[in-house]
């Protein structure tokens, strides 16, 4: 008779992550118990990162021919949305990934997405998104890096900062100046002259392995261009920027969910004077407002999604809103989830202090909360003068 | 069928900056206030609209400097519906 198997021992097998549900039972096993450590550690392990391949997490949307699931814009926001709630840090790899990932999807040659797109859906190749100059953040017109057209290819040179993943990434999406206009470049990180510094002083999203990374004399393929090059490539930064938002209104959405979640617990256990935290009316305020925006956020976020998968326009806006509203209400119910948790706010043993930092971040990046507004009003000018 | 396609590229064109005024044959980039965004939304608009998709080479400036222009693209793709997604 065969020895008993010990189901202790085995690995549990790691389902495909196709939906909410899915995601969200991948989230809870493998990323939320450890969250807290990873903030601390300053990273997150190798293995988490081999599990999200396992799961399909980290380019579901590619086509089934390039290793993807083909997976819609709605679902995948769902999916995003429950990795921010369990881990921003996690979910900013998946952001860089997902903006790498997405670019060369949309404007990359037959060639170029052959050499890339599977590596990509596996996570065998991770990507990052280099942008951020120290001297242009915003005033993305403003950055210094360039390329410069040679007999083989390109050269690039220039710093990049805050780099989410920066010191993991295994390909950078750089953002450089060709002449007048601004050009993307898939740039492998062993190129001879990458220079990659860990940065390891930073508020929030800490275990996302931030690094400033320096280019300096690299020469690239002429494959490295990717998407037109002439005054129509500053629309590759615009799309790659759009799905970055969306991936952060979706962390943000799950930083409410998480707030919430906590201080459902918190408050239904913790007793103050005899009473449930929970039974009192100022508290009881602090939830409702929280059940209220995460779910106005979800749904901008889901229109922002399904106006994506029908290819309408309208879809920018809908995100830069989708990004401003998840983004502030994050903020504000973190800060109010530090205050339910009282001192116990502000340690390791509960995550509310964790998701506090974190949310800082997201009024920060990928088109910080000022610029949304700025957008945002243009929009509304636009609506007063079409009546 | 192009003429169509000039005026529903131009009343794209008007709601997105409805305080100027635009014909087919004007060069919306020399207006100056045209960015990458708009750009973008403008690929985005066409390829939704005209059911098309455009890539490489086609995303040069010059196919879209007019409605006029932009209208020709389309013709090209809907004339010859294998070249859509060269
Ligand atoms: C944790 C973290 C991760 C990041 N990851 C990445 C990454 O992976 N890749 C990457 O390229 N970048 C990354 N960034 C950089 C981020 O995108 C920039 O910080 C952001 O775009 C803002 O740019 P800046 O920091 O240079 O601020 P600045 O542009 O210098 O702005 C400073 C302040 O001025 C405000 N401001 C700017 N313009 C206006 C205006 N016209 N009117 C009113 N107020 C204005 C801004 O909102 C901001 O509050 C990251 C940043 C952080 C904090």
């Amino acid at each position: 008779m065969a020895a008993p198997v010990m189901l202790g021992e085995l690995a549990e097998p790691i389902l495909p992550v196709t939906d909410r549900a899915s995601a969200r039972a991948f989230v809870d096993d493998h990323i939320v118990p450890y969250a807290n450590a990873w903030e601390q550690a300053a990273c997150v392990p190798e293995h988490t990162l081999e599990l999200m391949g396992e799961a399909g997490l980290w380019a579901p949307f590619l086509p089934v021919d390039e290793g993807g699931a083909g997976m819609d814009m709605v679902t995948l926001g769902a999916v995003h949305e429950e990795v921010g709630r369990g881990c921003s840090s996690v979910r900013s790899l998946l952001t860089v990934h997902t903006m790498l990932s997405w670019t060369l999807q949309r404007w990359g040659t037959p060639e170029q997405r052959d050499r890339w797109a599977k590596d990509l859906a596996t996570g065998r190749v991770l990507g990052a998104f280099c942008l951020t100059e120290p001297g242009a953040g915003s005033d993305a017109a403003g950055i210094a890096t360039t390329a410069t057209r040679t007999a083989d290819g390109w050269v690039l040179n220039g710093v990049k900062k805050w780099i989410t993943g920066g010191q993991r990434a295994d390909l950078y999406l750089v953002f450089a100046r060709v002449g007048s206009s601004i050009g993307a470049f898939l740039v492998p990180r062993e190129s001879p002259g990458v220079h990659v510094t860990p940065i390891t002083e930073i508020l929030g999203t800490r275990a996302s392995m931030l690094a400033e990374v320096r280019f300096d004399h690299v020469l690239a393929g002429p494959d490295a261009l990717l998407g037109p090059s002439g005054f129509t490539a500053g629309m590759v930064l615009s799309g790659t920027l759009d799905l970055g938002r969306y991936s952060v209104a979706a962390g943000s959405v799950g930083i409410i969910q998480a707030c919430l979640e906590a201080c459902g617990a918190y408050a239904t256990a913790r007793e103050i004077g005899g009473t449930r935290l929970g039974g009192l009316q100022l508290i009881r305020a602090k939830l409702s407002d929280m059940v209220t925006d995460v779910r106005a956020a979800r749904l901008l976020l889901s229109e922002a999604g399904r106006l994506k998968d029908a290819g309408d326009a309208a879809t920018i806006m809908a995100t830069w809103v989708a990004k401003y509203f998840a983004s502030t209400a994050a903020a504000r119910h973190a800060s109010e989830a530090v205050q339910i948790h009282g001192a116990n706010g502000f340690g390791g043993d509960y995550p509310v202090a964790r998701l506090y930092r974190d949310a800082k971040v997201m009024e920060v990046i990928e088109g910080s909360n000022e610029i949304q507004r700025i957008t945002i009003a243009d929009e509304a000018f636009r609506e007063a003068l079409r009546q | 069928m192009s003429q169509n396609v000039e005026e529903q590229v131009l009343d794209f064109v008007r709601g997105r900056f409805p305080q100027e005024r635009f014909d087919a044959d004007q060069d919306i980039f020399q207006l100056g206030f045209v960015n990458s965004l708009f750009a973008l939304e403008l690929v985005m608009f066409i390829e939704k609209t005209f059911a098309i998709t455009i890539r490489g080479e086609e995303l040069q400036i010059d196919n879209f400097r007019t409605a006029t222009a932009m209208a020709a693209l389309v013709a090209r793709h809907q004339q010859a519906p294998a070249a859509s997604g060269a």
